[in-house]
C-alpha cells in the first residue's frame, strides 16, 4: 500500500524529517505518536503534497506509484486522504457544492460519469448517517463558523464521501470533547475495510482506546525511534515521552 | 504555492479569450467623425425628432463645452479626442420591421451567437428583449403582449415618436443635462436606448431585457434608458452588453434614469461584459455611465444588482435618491478586473425622506495587473429623520500585482441616522487552495469555487437566467487564475 524509504524533508533549509522508513499494508491501522515538534504533521503534509516542504532525499511509493511526482489533487484522486489538524474555512462555498465537485473529480479519475443530483444527495444522506453528523453542518459553507469538534466531524464525513485507500488523520483528536471523540472514532472504525489503511497521528493515547492500532511508531526528532504493537501506546501514556528523549540522548 | 507556479498560473489567466469579440459585417449608416452643433442637428434630423428633443440636445452640448473631464477617479485614462469619434452609426436596414423575418440575417446571426433570444418562437424564456446595436434599436420583442397590460417597452427613438409627452415629462429629471461631463455628452448625442413605462397597479408579467452591442469601428455608443414605474407597479429589468475586440479604445457613455412612485418596485440587473482590451492592455471599451434612480413615492423600492467583468475602464456609480418617506434601495455589485483593466465604481445613496433605508454590498475581485476601486457616498440630509444605511465593501485579491482600494464617503446631516460601514480585503489563501487540492479539486476549479462563493450574496439577487450567466462569466473572466 504505502512504502516510505529514507525520507528527508526540509523547510527553509532546516531539516525536519531525517530519514523516515515506514511500510503500511492493506487493512492495517498505524499510529504515529511523539512529542510536539517531532515532525508528525510534517510527515502528513508531505504525504498529501503540500509544497511548503522540500523533499531532499528518499522516496514515497503508494500502490506502486511514485507519489513525489504527483500534484496534490492527483494524490487525492489516487486515494490518499488527509484529515487536517486545522480544517480550513471556505466562506460562501456550500459543503454540498464542495463535496459534489470533489466526488465527481474522483469519479472522473476512475472513468465514471458524474453523479446525478439525486444520487449525490442520497450518497450524502447515507454517509451522514454512517458517521452520525448533524445534517445542518452540510447545509453551511465549508467549515465556516464551525466549532473545533464540528470541523473534525466534517473531516470524517468527507473521508466517508471520498472512500480513500489511505487515510492520514493528523491530530484528529485535538480539541475534541469525549463525545465528539467517540463520533470521530466510530466513523473511522465503520469506514475500515480489509483493503484500506489508516495512519493515525496523535500526541495522546486517548484516541487509541477507540481506534485500535495494529502498529505503533514513535517519531522523535525527525526519526522513527521505536515501533511495536498497541501496548507501546499504553507505555507512553504511563511514562510520558521523557524516557524516549533520554534513550535518544536529548 | 511556489512563486514561479503562481506566476505561471497568473500568466495563464491572460490567455483566456474574450469570446464575444467578433465583428458583424453589415452596412452602416454613419455621419462621419467629429462633434459640433451641426452634427447634433443631423442626429436629431435623422431620427426625425420633435423640436423639444433638439433643444434638449443643444442645451446639453453647450453646457458640455464648458465642462472638463472629471479627474477625481482612481483611473489612468489617456486624453480622449472627441473629434475622432463617430457619434452616430446605425445598421442599414429597409423600412420598418414588422416581423422577425425582416431583420437583417447578419444581425440575427450576431445575436444568435450571443445567445439572445430575438426569436419570438423562443417564447419559453419569457423575457422581452430590446436590442441596441451601435446607435439604434434593432428589434423589440413581445411588444404586443406587453401592450395588453398597458406596459410600454420600446426603443427610445420609438418612444420619442409615439409617446413624446412621457419623454418630455421625465427625460432629464433624474440626471439633468448639466449633471456631469459624460451625462452632458450623452444628452447631446445619444442615439437610442430603451424606454419602459409601467402603469399604475401593474406587475410587469415578464422580465424586460435590453441587450447593447457596439459593432462598428471608431464608434461611440451613447444610449439612454428611462424607466417610469407608476404607483403600486413592479418591473424587473435586465441589461447586458458586449463589443467586438478592437485595438483602439471605444467610448461608451450611457445614462439610466429610473422613477419609482408610491409603493412601486424596480429591480435593475446588469451583466456588463464589454471588451476589456487584450492582455497587454491594448483596446477595450471606456465605460462611463451615469445610472440614477429616484424613489419618489412613499415606500417605493429600487434594487440594483450588477456583475461587471468587462471594459478597459469602468466609471460607474449607480445611485438612488430616497425621496419618498419609507422608501428603500439596495445595491449589490460584483466587479471583476483582470490584466490591465481599471474600475472605479460604487454607489450613492441620498437619504431625503424620513425612515429611508439603504444597503450597499460591493464585492471587488482583482487579478492580473488590474486596479479595482470602490467609491461610494451615503448622504443623509438635514431634515431626514430615521435614515438607515448598511454598507459592506469586500475586496478579494488574486496574485500580488493587482490593487484594490476603498473610498467611502459619509455625509450625515441628521443625528437620528444610523450608518454602518464594513470593509474587508482578503486574498485567496494558499491553504484554502491546498485544502481543495487535497479533496481532488484542481487549483483552477478551486478558484472558481471560491470566487463564486465570495460573489454568491450578489449573484443570488439576480434573476435566475442572469445568475447562471453571471456565474459562467466570473469563471471565464478569471480562467486559470491564481494562488
Amino acid at each position: 500500500m504505502l512504502s516510505i524509504k529514507n525520507l528527508h524533508v526540509s523547510i527553509d533549509g532546516k531539516e525536519i524529517l531525517k530519514g523516515i522508513n515506514l511500510e503500511v499494508k492493506p487493512g492495517e491501522v498505524h499510529a504515529i505518536m511523539g512529542p510536539n515538534g517531532a515532525g508528525k504533521s510534517t510527515l502528513a503534509s508531505v504525504l498529501a503534497g503540500r509544497d511548503l516542504y522540500e523533499v531532499t532525499e528518499g522516496e514515497i511509493v503508494f500502490q506502486g506509484k511514485d507519489v513525489l511526482d504527483m500534484a496534490p489533487e492527483d494524490r487525492a484522486k489516487e486515494g490518499i486522504f488527509l484529515g487536517f489538524q486545522y480544517p480550513i474555512e471556505i466562506p460562501g462555498v456550500s459543503t454540498v457544492n464542495f463535496m459534489k465537485t470533489a466526488v465527481n473529480e474522483h469519479r472522473k479519475h476512475k472513468g465514471l460519469a458524474p453523479l446525478t443530483a439525486s444520487d449525490f444527495l442520497k450518497l450524502m444522506r447515507d454517509k451522514k448517517n454512517l458517521v452520525e453528523i448533524d445534517s445542518k453542518l452540510t447545509n453551511r459553507s465549508v467549515n465556516e463558523g464551525f466549532s473545533g469538534g464540528e470541523k473534525k466531524k466534517n473531516e470524517i464525513f468527507q473521508m466517508a464521501m471520498l472512500e480513500p485507500k489511505l487515510a492520514v488523520l493528523d491530530e484528529t483528536d485535538s480539541g475534541l470533547d469525549i463525545d465528539a471523540l467517540r463520533v470521530v472514532a466510530n466513523g473511522v472504525n465503520k469506514l475500515k475495510t480489509a483493503e484500506n489503511s489508516t495512519i493515525v497521528i496523535t500526541h495522546y493515547q486517548r484516541l487509541l482506546d477507540y481506534i485500535v492500532p495494529d502498529v505503533v511508531h514513535v517519531l522523535f526528532d525527525g526519526r522513527i525511534v521505536k515501533t511495536a504493537g498497541k501496548e507501546l501506546a499504553l507505555e507512553l501514556e504511563e511514562k510520558g515521552y521523557d524516557w524516549i528523549k533520554e534513550e535518544n540522548g536529548k | 504555492m511556489a512563486k514561479e507556479e503562481q506566476d505561471k498560473i497568473l500568466d495563464e489567466v491572460t490567455q483566456s479569450d474574450y469570446k464575444y469579440g467578433f465583428v458583424t459585417d453589415i452596412e452602416n449608416d454613419d455621419i462621419g467623425k467629429g462633434l459640433s452643433e451641426d452634427v447634433i442637428r443631423m442626429i436629431s434630423a435623422k431620427k426625425n425628432e420633435p423640436e423639444f428633443m433638439l433643444e434638449f440636445r443643444l442645451k446639453a452640448y453647450r453646457h458640455w463645452l464648458t465642462m472638463k473631464m472629471p479627474e477625481w477617479a482612481y483611473l489612468k485614462i489617456p486624453p480622449i479626442d472627441y473629434q475622432d469619434i463617430i457619434f452616430y452609426s446605425a445598421p442599414k436596414q429597409k423600412a420598418k420591421l414588422e416581423s422577425m423575418d425582416d431583420v437583417d440575417p447578419e444581425i440575427r446571426a450576431t445575436f444568435d451567437k450571443l445567445g439572445i433570444p430575438l426569436d419570438e418562437q423562443k417564447l419559453l424564456a419569457n423575457v422581452a428583449v430590446d436590442v441596441v446595436m451601435d446607435s439604434s434599436s434593432v428589434k423589440t420583442t413581445f411588444k404586443q403582449a406587453l401592450a395588453e397590460k398597458g406596459v410600454i417597452f420600446c426603443s427610445f427613438s420609438d418612444a420619442v415618436q409615439e409617446h413624446p409627452d412621457l419623454i418630455q415629462e421625465y427625460m432629464g429629471t433624474v440626471v439633468p443635462v448639466q449633471d456631469n461631463f459624460f451625462a452632458a455628452l450623452n444628452s447631446a448625442v445619444f442615439s437610442d436606448g430603451s424606454f419602459v413605462y409601467i402603469p399604475k397597479g401593474v406587475r410587469c408579467p415578464m422580465e424586460l431585457s435590453t441587450y447593447f452591442r457596439i459593432n462598428a469601428e471608431n464608434t461611440g455608443q451613447f444610449e439612454r434608458t428611462l424607466i417610469v414605474c407608476e404607483d403600486d407597479s413592479y418591473v424587473s429589468y435586465l441589461e447586458g452588453c458586449t463589443a467586438p475586440m478592437r485595438d483602439e479604445n471605444q467610448l461608451h457613455a450611457a445614462i439610466v434614469e429610473i422613477i419609482v412612485k408610491d409603493n412601486a418596485e424596480v429591480k435593475y440587473s446588469t451583466v456588463q461584459n464589454w471588451y476589456p482590451g487584450n492582455k497587454e492592455g491594448k483596446g477595450g471599451i471606456y465605460n462611463f455611465v451615469t445610472k440614477r434612480g429616484i424613489c419618489q413615492g412613499v415606500n417605493s423600492k429600487l434594487m440594483w444588482a450588477q456583475v461587471e467583468t468587462g471594459s478597459a475602464v469602468t466609471w460607474k456609480y449607480p445611485s438612488t435618491i430616497l425621496k419618498g418617506d419609507g422608501s428603500s434601495s439596495e445595491f449589490y455589485s460584483v466587479a471583476v478586473t483582470n490584466n490591465h483593466q481599471q474600475a472605479d465604481t460604487g454607489s450613492k445613496m441620498i437619504h431625503i425622506g424620513n425612515n429611508t433605508k439603504s444597503t450597499i454590498i460591493s464585492k471587488g475581485i482583482s487579478a492580473g495587473k488590474s486596479s479595482n476601486s470602490y467609491r461610494g457616498l451615503v448622504k443623509v440630509t438635514k431634515n431626514c429623520e430615521g435614515a438607515r444605511n448598511f454598507s459592506q465593501c469586500d475586496s478579494l485579491l488574486l496574485g500580488d500585482k493587482c490593487g484594490a482600494h476603498t473610498f467611502p464617503y459619509l455625509e450625515i446631516g441628521n443625528k437620528s441616522a444610523k450608518v454602518e460601514h464594513e470593509a474587508t480585503t482578503s486574498k485567496i489563501g494558499e491553504d484554502q487552495i491546498f485544502y481543495c487540492n487535497q479533496r481532488g479539486i484542481s487549483t483552477e476549479d478551486a478558484i472558481g469555487l471560491i470566487v463564486n462563493g465570495y460573489a454568491k450574496e450578489v449573484i443570488n439577487k439576480m434573476p435566475m437566467e442572469f445568475a447562471v450567466e453571471a456565474q459562467k462569466l466570473l469563471a471565464i473572466s478569471l480562467e486559470g487564475s491564481v494562488g
